[in-house]
């Protein structure tokens, strides 16, 4: 701020202030002005509109007075006048830094004894899945839902279907560097005609019939286009994230014409990295959380796979 | 040359008017109420969206209902304390006609979702400067009427009207500044923290100016009429006006505590707000203590009763107000529903009240009755909004302390508490609470329509002369 900013700003609010106290204390005294009977001003509008000249209430000229007094005492004490500090120095940035720092060295002291533990092993520890539960409830239920099922384009965490893979160092990986989703348009290598068929093909490859497409030919397009990331049998591949299709799990939607806006305009999809914000150990427990909403069986289930 | 009746068919337009647009205005606050607790009263349509009624209801309440009102007593009051007519018949239709096609764009565009998104300015340009010429026109038809009055002194009401429109003049063109890039689309003038301090500049002054010195203006009329007693201190008036109009100037960076804007303009919004109880007590007391030496009249006069409450709910909103501009209290108050309860007992507490009351007063008379066609009805009003706005700021701030402390409750791990949805489910009774306080309020005005027009229905517009100014407070001659 210029010096000549600072000094407008100081020389406005100050005089301002100042003007205030002056009025009142100059209507504070019963100044010499003859005083006409019933004690009224003297004026009259409209047939009986008058006015009594009554002193300005004491408790109120006090409440006014220490409302001022306190006005400077805090001008003076922190920022406000122009550019000067403040004698206590305070700044809301430090307040802030302060608090953060105080909540950290809290933290650090609960979370030491998680640092570079397996996420597997922490899912079965309740004081870390509680913790990672509130981590989750903090940082990740905005998209995946207070429960963890998730919503159209935002993963179910809890069906045992992983697009990236579901063992323990994966879903670390997933968290702490994220992951983008790409799926190619195909309308324009396809067609009209070529989308219903790759649709077609791709809804009885879960057991459903499409309302229109020939699924014979829509498996030769799958065949050329599509095996590459989803592989011969329709399973995906978790190497690229290439969902199964064979599940009846649909992260963008089921219907017919949801599949079918799919195979015609792609997808794209974003999980955002975490490692910068949360950290190593923090990363860890949401992993433990996340494990721990399949129960133990399926954790089990995922060492052996 | 000298016209010899007053021009009362503008006012009775405006009153009318504002019995319409306080009750549609109401009606969308009901809605939205209802949509916070049953969210599919969206019916999936995106003009019915609470995005989309939010600014709807704020618009209609403050600038169509309170707008109409000031306009109509601001038009009364200044004939009669000038003992004069308006200063241009031509213009004040013009003020009448040009402010309800304002409403009627607002009512149209906000729906749309045609908003610069500057709450309380949320109107696009072209209406913008519609705004903007009517206000002018409004400026010179009342400043021209002060101008050419019969009376020595201009009467107390007329001094916080004459700062209200200058300001508000001020305040809508600095604040609207913006670059148009379609018919219905525009950009602010101003980037950043910049365009925030403006916008919140404009707003809590918007609230000093156009929801507190206008209708200070009405109660400095309706009060000491009703209760048949002076004013309780000239003096008094003086001084909370002045530092009143001159205070609030600087509240508005308390809306914007612990952001971007810069450590000194968060202090002197907090330590101006402070310092604004004593000047908005003034208003209070002197409008309270006129009644004194007549409290009786409280017990069968149901219109003073609207009158006196609604002060005392400006007196305890502007208490609430200066406290949760205290950083601390800020911190924790600042977002939640706490501040929509804070707004609504000074919106309804404070300026729908002294409306209703002022309105039972003044719309008899403009159509040449002496009182309403109910009185019963106006006890029966006065009971259902005082309980209604009571159940309203006790609901939100319950809600708002609690949403407060489930926000930033930390734990020692270092996560919050709570999570969104947690704290929400935790308020939704007393959204419920809100929405029967709200439909009390509601019930109240369409009591209110059926008594005017019961009221209207038995009278006739009348012509009201000119009487000549008291002896002693003539113009002395030159």
């Amino acid at each position: 701020m210029s010096p000549i900013v600072s000094a407008m700003i100081i020389a406005i609010v100050l005089l301002n202030t100042a003007a205030m106290v002056w009025l009142l204390l100059w209507m504070r005294k019963r100044r010499g002005e003859p005083q006409t009977a019933g004690d009224t001003t003297g004026h009259v509008w409209d047939g009986d509109l008058r006015e009594y000249n009554n002193p300005l209430p004491r408790w109120w000229l006090w409440l006014f007075l220490i409302s001022v007094a306190f006005a400077l005492a805090y001008l003076l004490l922190y920022p406000g006048l122009g550019d000067r500090r403040g004698t206590l120095g305070w700044t809301q940035v430090k307040q802030w830094e302060e608090m953060q720092a105080a909540q950290e060295r809290s933290a650090r002291s609960i979370l030491a004894r998680f640092d570079g533990r397996d996420p597997a092993a922490l899912a079965g520890d309740p004081a870390a899945v509680a913790i990672g539960r509130n981590l989750f409830a903090n940082n990740c239920a905005a998209c995946h839902g207070s429960d963890g099922r998730g919503a159209t384009g935002f993963p179910n965490l809890t069906d045992g279907d992983w697009l990236w893979g579901g063992d323990p160092e994966t879903i670390v990986t997933t968290v702490s560097q994220g992951r983008v989703g790409v799926m190619a348009p195909w309308i324009d290598v396809l067609g009209e005609k070529g989308v219903d068929d790759a649709a077609a093909y791709v809804l009885s490859l879960s057991g459903r019939k499409a309302p229109k497409g020939d699924v014979a030919a829509g498996q030769a397009q799958f065949n050329t286009y599509c095996t590459a990331c989803h592989g011969p049998d329709g399973r995906g591949n978790t190497a690229v994230g290439a969902p199964n299709l064979t599940d009846g799990i649909w992260l963008h939607g089921g219907s017919a014409a949801k599949v079918r806006e799919t195979i015609a305009h792609g997808r794209q999809n974003a999980m955002p990295a975490q490692e910068a914000r949360l950290g190593d150990t923090r990363i860890r427990l949401l992993a433990a959380y996340v494990i721990s909403l399949r129960g133990p069986t399926r954790v089990a289930a995922l060492d052996s796979r | 040359m000298n016209a010899v009746s007053y021009n009362d068919k503008v006012i009775r337009q405006f009153a009318v008017m504002t019995l319409v647009w306080g009750v549609v205005g109401m009606l969308v606050g009901v809605i939205i109420a209802s949509q916070l607790l049953f969210p599919a009263l969206n019916f999936d349509l995106p003009w019915l969206t609470f995005s989309r009624l939010r600014p709807l209801h704020t618009n209609a309440v403050i600038f169509a209902f309170g707008g109409s009102a000031i306009f109509a007593t601001s038009y009364y009051i200044v004939q009669r304390t000038c003992h004069t007519r308006l200063f241009s018949d031509g213009l004040a239709a013009f003020t009448f006609w040009g402010w309800q096609l304002v409403i009627v764009l607002a009512a149209i565009s906000l729906p749309m979702g045609w908003t610069t998104g500057k709450e309380y300015a949320e109107l696009e340009w072209p209406i913008d400067l519609l705004i903007a010429v009517v206000w002018v026109a409004y400026a010179v038809v009342f400043l021209g009427t002060l101008a050419k009055r019969k009376v020595e002194h201009i009467y107390v009401a007329n001094w916080f009207f004459a700062a209200f429109i200058i300001t508000v003049a001020v305040l809508h063109i600095v604040n609207s500044a913006e670059i148009p890039v379609t018919l219905t689309k525009s950009y602010s003038a101003y980037a950043g923290v910049v365009d925030a301090m403006v916008q919140w500049w404009y707003g809590h002054n918007a609230v000093g100016f156009f929801l507190t010195a206008a209708f200070l203006g009405m109660m400095y009329y309706f009060v000491p009429k009703q209760a048949g007693r002076p004013v309780y201190s000239y003096r008094l008036s003086i001084v909370h006006f002045w530092s009143l109009i001159s205070i609030y100037m600087w509240a508005g960076p308390h809306h914007l505590h612990y952001t971007t804007l810069p450590d000194w303009a968060q202090t002197i919004g907090m330590v101006f707000s402070l310092m604004l109880i004593a000047p908005s007590w003034g208003g209070m007391i002197n409008g309270i203590m006129t009644l004194s030496g007549a409290w009786h009249k409280l017990r069968d006069d149901p219109i003073l009763k609207f009158l006196i409450v609604s002060l005392s709910f400006y007196g305890m909103s502007t208490f609430e107000g200066p406290m949760m501009s205290i950083k601390t209290v800020n911190a924790l108050s600042h977002y939640t529903d706490w501040t929509i309860g804070h707004v609504h007992s000074g919106a309804l507490g404070w300026v729908a009240m002294v409306t209703v009351g002022s309105m039972y007063m003044l719309i008899p008379r403009l159509w040449g009755q002496t009182k309403m066609w109910s009185t019963r009805l106006i006890d029966v009003h006065f009971w259902t909004t005082t309980i209604g706005i009571v159940l309203y700021t006790v609901s939100m701030w319950i809600a708002g302390v609690t949403q407060g402390l489930m926000w930033r409750a930390t734990n020692p791990d270092g996560t919050l508490t709570y999570s969104f949805v947690e704290a929400l489910k935790a308020t939704y009774p007393y959204y419920a609470i809100r929405l029967v306080g709200g439909l009390l309020v509601f019930g109240g005005m369409l009591l209110m329509v059926y008594n005017v027009v019961k009221t209207i229905g038995q009278g006739r517009p009348t012509t009201v002369a000119i009487p000549a100014p008291a002896a002693t407070h003539a113009p002395q001659p030159a």
